[in-house]
């Protein structure tokens, strides 16, 4: 396969000279997604607590749509997104179609539901542990909340983790609002998929290959995290 | 307890919550009614509730605890309304005690922050609870791997924090060696002895024995029998409790 290996072979040269072209792609994929993240956590984390602590009529309907959205497909999130970001759409004055604002809100949209869904089953399950001895504390539902999520941390990092997992990976959403537009828009997913249509095999593996250390990396810091916190608390 | 009693906070002396008094109380869940018309008065000293599995031992606990709501009946703590600063003055420790995953020390400085202690108290207020319960050196161990005796330890140190002016405690001795039993007993023995209300179910009659001012006993949901302890002993009211004492098990 000597084009593979030629293009392999370029690939790492990118990757050991630093491309600027290459670099800037993964700089743009870690900030729209980083930021995606983030914003999800800080929403789908008290989120999923309040949907294990507080019943109200119409909780089951709001679980059940919450784990079905956690298989929502990139493109269908990216297409509600365009929607609303248009000219014709409701948000279309904010003028955001193609920015990476537009590929953060798409992001969030498809990683919220995974924080916010298992983040609930896991605080449910530490609920149904520690309720009663809460209760016993003479805590309220709002105070045992930052009790839950700090004591399901673990669990919790593995749930952010896998949402960081999904926005780093996704094509279809961030290339429908965002656009795959050079130097503005291009992050590694959608890079990968125009260079390989390109026939640029070399700038296609090389991103290919980064965006796998990324997620290697993510990975091993999580199982490093996880054994050290499992060793503290049992 | 005074050394670790919380600053402000409302002690026995000056506004005392017993008795406690439970005018026809009730409980049902789905339909099956657990507990029926139960008239109790508790004053200071240590109650044991005793009676076979499935009485109601744990649910009554709960009941005068506030961690349920009876059904029927009223429940007055020296006349009062159950309320949130009334529920403040009790503590309870558990059959399996319910520890956070956390640290022995962390375990102790969670409730000291929960209530308001300033930070830089809380520390040694939690390593001085810890030695007093023989657990200083577990302090960094993590709660969760702890000996059911240590764990237990821990929970009655975790109690002992809130200065409570009554302790409820569901069967704490009632997985653990004899050593391990032989702790938590004195571990009582200081509250009781600090002016805490003991409650407490047991299966044990040693036990019961050994630490029991008052016997209330349960059968099937009915309070049969509230007595001094030596009366419940020497010469049961009821069958049922004559049975229970002569170690055969009404069902």
């Amino acid at each position: 396969m000597p084009i593979a290996d030629n293009a392999f072979a370029t690939a790492l040269t990118l990757i050991v000279t630093l491309d600027p072209t290459l670099l800037n792609i993964v700089r743009l994929s870690l900030q729209v997604s980083l930021s995606a993240v983030l914003i999800a956590a800080l929403i789908g984390l008290p989120l999923g607590a309040s949907l294990a602590l507080w019943a109200f009529p119409g909780r089951g309907a709001v679980v059940v749509v919450l784990n079905a959205f956690m298989g929502l497909p990139p493109v269908v999130a990216g297409l509600m997104v365009y929607l609303m970001l248009s000219r014709a759409g409701p948000l279309g004055e904010l003028g955001l179609l193609f920015t990476p604002t537009a590929m953060v809100i798409a992001q969030v949209v498809l990683v919220l539901p995974i924080v916010a869904a298992l983040s609930r089953q896991h605080i449910e399950a530490l609920l149904g542990e520690y309720r009663e001895q809460l209760a016993s504390f003479g805590l309220g539902r709002a105070r045992m909340m930052p009790t839950l999520l700090w004591d399901a941390r673990v669990a919790l990092t593995t749930v952010v983790l896998a949402g960081f997992g999904r926005a780093s990976a996704e094509v279809g959403a961030v290339l429908i609002v965002g656009g795959n537009i050079d130097g503005v828009t291009r992050v590694m997913t959608t890079a990968i998929a125009l260079e390989t249509n390109r026939g640029n095999l070399a700038l296609a593996l090389g991103l290919g290959l980064v965006l796998l250390l990324l997620v290697a990396c993510v990975n091993a810091a999580a199982h490093l995290l996880g054994e050290r916190a499992r060793r503290q608390m049992g | 307890m005074n050394d670790l009693t919380q600053p402000g906070m409302p002690r026995t002396a000056v506004d005392p919550m017993l008795p406690l008094t439970l005018a026809g109380v009730g409980f049902a869940h789905r339909g099956q009614h657990l507990l029926h018309d139960i008239d109790l008065r508790l004053g200071a000293g240590r109650t044991l509730i005793m009676g076979p599995n499935g009485a109601g031992k744990s649910l009554l606990m709960r009941l005068c605890h506030g961690l349920l709501t009876p059904t029927s009946g009223t429940i007055r703590w020296n006349g009062r309304v159950p309320n949130p600063p009334l529920a403040l003055r009790q503590a309870m420790v558990f059959q399996r005690p319910v520890l956070l995953k956390r640290s022995a020390l962390a375990n102790l400085t969670y409730v000291l922050a929960i209530r308001g202690c300033p930070r830089r108290q809380r520390k040694a207020r939690a390593q001085a609870a810890l030695e007093r319960f023989g657990l200083a050196q577990l302090a960094q161990r993590p709660a969760p791997v702890l000996s059911g005796g240590e764990q237990q330890r821990l929970a009655l140190a975790r109690a002992w924090l809130l200065a409570p002016d009554v302790l409820f405690l569901d069967e704490p001795t009632s997985a653990l060696d004899p050593a391990a039993i032989r702790a938590v007993e004195e571990a009582v023995d200081h509250f009781h002895h600090s002016g805490t209300k003991i409650v407490m179910t047991t299966h044990d009659l040693n036990q019961a024995r050994r630490l029991a001012d008052d016997v209330v006993f349960l059968n099937a949901g009915r309070l049969l029998e509230h007595s001094p302890a030596e009366r419940f002993f020497a010469a049961p009211e009821s069958s049922e409790a004559a049975a229970f004492v002569r170690g055969e098990l009404p069902w």
